[in-house]
């Protein structure tokens, strides 16, 4: 899989263009107004860039992830607002209902999801729960006369609150298990739906062009056929959600540190200063040959991991590694490629600056870098000395 | 409806482009081979008018064999199957012989509508439309940034400094497009996937009814007799406004014979 068959390479050069051509022009305007990029939307799901490892008869594009993950780094090396919307809509949006959802939740919801018409969101993490989603959580669903009745809020949910967002499924509580501890399931809730109230945008560091909410729910009311698969299940759904995830996340990662590489090389030929481009000196030469081998051992990682899991092996390990690497990757690639670029590093109208705001956030979302830890750790034999 | 839409390679207009030191035709190995932007505008009109109105999208493609990528590129954009008349008889053909060759291939293929991007990005003759539409005694309605048919009807609107003209014909007809006409759609991965599926027809000279001693370079009517490099770009002039800014301007404009 280190060298990409025709297939790959085609998309991955589609993509490549579609992002040098259609995104790059636009986006730094999206960014700066906050604005969600319709327009772009509409394009990449025109091109089946939410469906892509959604089988044809659900209405995808009879892909596989890695194929989602090529997308998502193509897209990352020139913005990672674009990305990151591609990347929840399918990773955290259609995935979950692609596996675990009825015949009928399938067939409501996939078809327009894979052609990105609507997205899907995934509502776990709560004010008061990140990194330990379970023990944090306390939003609940209660069965009422064939309702789910839920309440809580959940925190910094991508896609919730955009025209076409079709749904979120939010983790609830739903009971306590044999074993004392919550039970928890996944409940779709619709758009819209009475009771479920989506805050307006959050101010954030970066990712300013994608949509992120917090969400509340006071006694809102969906039909118990909304849960998705079993009850009961929610945990175990997630787990295997973000694992996927992460590898996604590292690819995404891995094209904002390609992007650095890429803006930095341009840059570096230009500017002149004592009497060379920049790019003469070795202290110049060296910064951005340490960010191409992190770029690229992140990205043999992420390969790595993506072929384990499309071969049906356990992939916990390697992903959780891909994840970690390829973040510290982009974190460390946007801080020195801002440095490269020296005052225009620190002005927003430059796509540097805008990495260097969009690469933190990679050391936290989809499980913190101290997850990361945790998880090879765990992997490793070392849960509970 | 049989719609034929002429797609061709040229060389990436990022990278450096060259022409040969020895038949001074383009060095297509010295630089990679793309669709010509324009061909991605016919392309994607022929797709519109077959959603529209049924029918079949064949690429018809003329180049060495290396153009295969573009005509994939083209089926992964959803054409139906393509047409690859490839023979190295033809290499050197100037845009007199290339209408010649695409022509006789256009009679043997069968058609009811011919489209094509206006200009390529190498060349940039912009002739082959109005040639072809001669050869195959067709009307031609060229340069169009709006495409309607109707049965056998076909109308075009072209954009000019005036306004526009409307220009209609009866099928069948040679159209050619600008860029201003449609948004080109990018192929998705399962367009990509099934492009391999799609079958390619390779014809040479002969089997396309071409005569060989009207193509190549010494078919050709024109001949490129020698080439240099542009000359690197002169200092520009700087007019300082000093209350005199635009006598100065227009001064340094009719000096040039742009007013």
């Amino acid at each position: 899989m280190h060298r990409l068959n025709d297939d790959y390479e085609a998309l991955r050069k589609t993509v490549e263009e579609f992002a040098r051509d259609v995104v790059a022009p636009v986006i730094g305007d999206y960014y700066e107004r906050c604005e969600f990029p319709y327009g772009i939307v509409r394009r990449m799901g025109a091109m089946g860039l939410f469906g892509l490892p959604i089988p044809e008869e659900q209405g995808g594009m009879g892909g596989d992830y890695f194929a989602l993950c090529l997308v998502l780094e193509e897209l990352a090396r020139v913005d990672s607002s674009v990305a990151i919307t591609v990347e929840a809509a399918v990773s955290l949006g259609a995935m979950p209902l692609f596996r675990f959802g009825t015949a009928e939740q399938r067939e409501r919801w996939l078809p327009k999801l894979a052609a990105g018409e609507l997205l899907g969101a995934f509502g776990l993490t709560e004010p008061g729960g990140g990194s330990d989603a379970a023990g944090g959580m306390r939003t609940t669903a209660r069965l009422e006369d064939g309702q789910w009745v839920i309440n809580g809020t959940k925190a910094f949910i991508t896609n919730a609150g955009t025209d076409i967002t079709g749904f979120v499924g939010v983790a609830a509580i739903t009971g306590t298990r044999e074993d004392g501890k919550p039970e928890i399931s996944t409940i779709l809730v619709p758009a819209g739906t009475p009771g479920f109230t989506v805050s307006k945008k959050y101010s954030k560091v970066g990712w300013s062009a994608s949509d992120t909410r917090e969400l509340s729910f006071d006694d809102c009311r969906v039909p118990e056929e909304n849960l998705l698969g079993t009850r009961g299940r929610g945990y175990a759904q997630f787990l295997q959600t973000l694992d996927e995830g992460r590898v996604a996340i590292a690819a995404l990662s891995v094209g904002l540190a390609q992007g650095c590489v890429d803006e930095s090389l341009r840059y570096v030929r230009e500017r002149e200063a004592f009497g060379h481009p920049i790019g003469h000196y070795q202290a110049i030469q060296f910064k951005i040959a340490d960010m191409e081998i992190r770029t690229h051992t992140a990205r043999l990682a992420y390969y790595h991991a993506a072929e384990k899991m499309l071969a049906g092996e356990p992939f916990k390990r390697e992903a959780a590694i891909a994840k970690l690497v390829a973040s510290n990757a982009a974190m460390d690639n946007a801080r020195e490629a801002t440095q490269i670029f020296g005052g225009y590093g620190f002005m927003n109208e430059y796509p540097v600056g805008r990495f260097y705001r969009d690469a933190k956030i990679l050391e936290i979302g989809e499980g913190t870098s101290e997850v990361q830890r945790m998880l090879i750790a765990r992997e490793l034999g070392l849960s509970s000395l | 409806m049989n719609i034929v839409v002429c797609v061709k390679q040229v060389p990436d207009t990022a990278t450096e482009r060259k022409l040969r030191s020895d038949d001074k035709t383009l060095d297509r190995d010295a630089a990679d081979g793309v669709i010509n932007e324009l061909c991605e505008y016919a392309v994607e009109e022929a797709l519109l008018l077959k959603e529209a109105h049924g029918g079949e999208v064949t690429v018809l493609t003329m180049g060495p064999s290396k153009a295969t990528d573009t005509i994939r590129k083209a089926l992964a954009m959803g054409a139906d199957k393509a047409v690859h008349l490839v023979d190295d008889a033809l290499h050197g053909s100037d845009a007199l012989s290339t209408s010649y060759a695409m022509a006789q291939t256009l009679k043997t293929i069968g058609f009811d509508v011919v489209i094509l991007g206006s200009e390529s990005t190498d060349a940039r003759t912009g002739l082959l439309a109005a040639m072809l539409a001669e050869r195959l005694g067709v009307p031609q309605l060229t340069q169009a940034n709006k495409v309607d048919i109707d049965g056998t009807a076909i109308a075009i609107q072209r954009l000019t400094d005036y306004g526009h003209d409307k220009v209609e014909a009866s099928l069948p007809a040679v159209v050619s497009v600008v860029e201003k006409i449609n948004e080109p759609r990018y192929p998705s991965f399962k367009g990509i996937m099934a492009a391999k599926k799609k079958p390619v027809q390779t014809l040479g000279i002969a089997e396309a009814g071409i005569d060989a001693s009207q193509v190549g370079l010494a078919g050709a009517w024109s001949e490129v007799v020698d080439f240099a490099a542009a000359p690197p770009r002169a200092a520009g002039t700087i007019v300082t406004d000093q209350g005199d800014g635009g006598t100065g301007a227009a001064e340094f404009l009719a000096s040039k014979k742009f007013i």
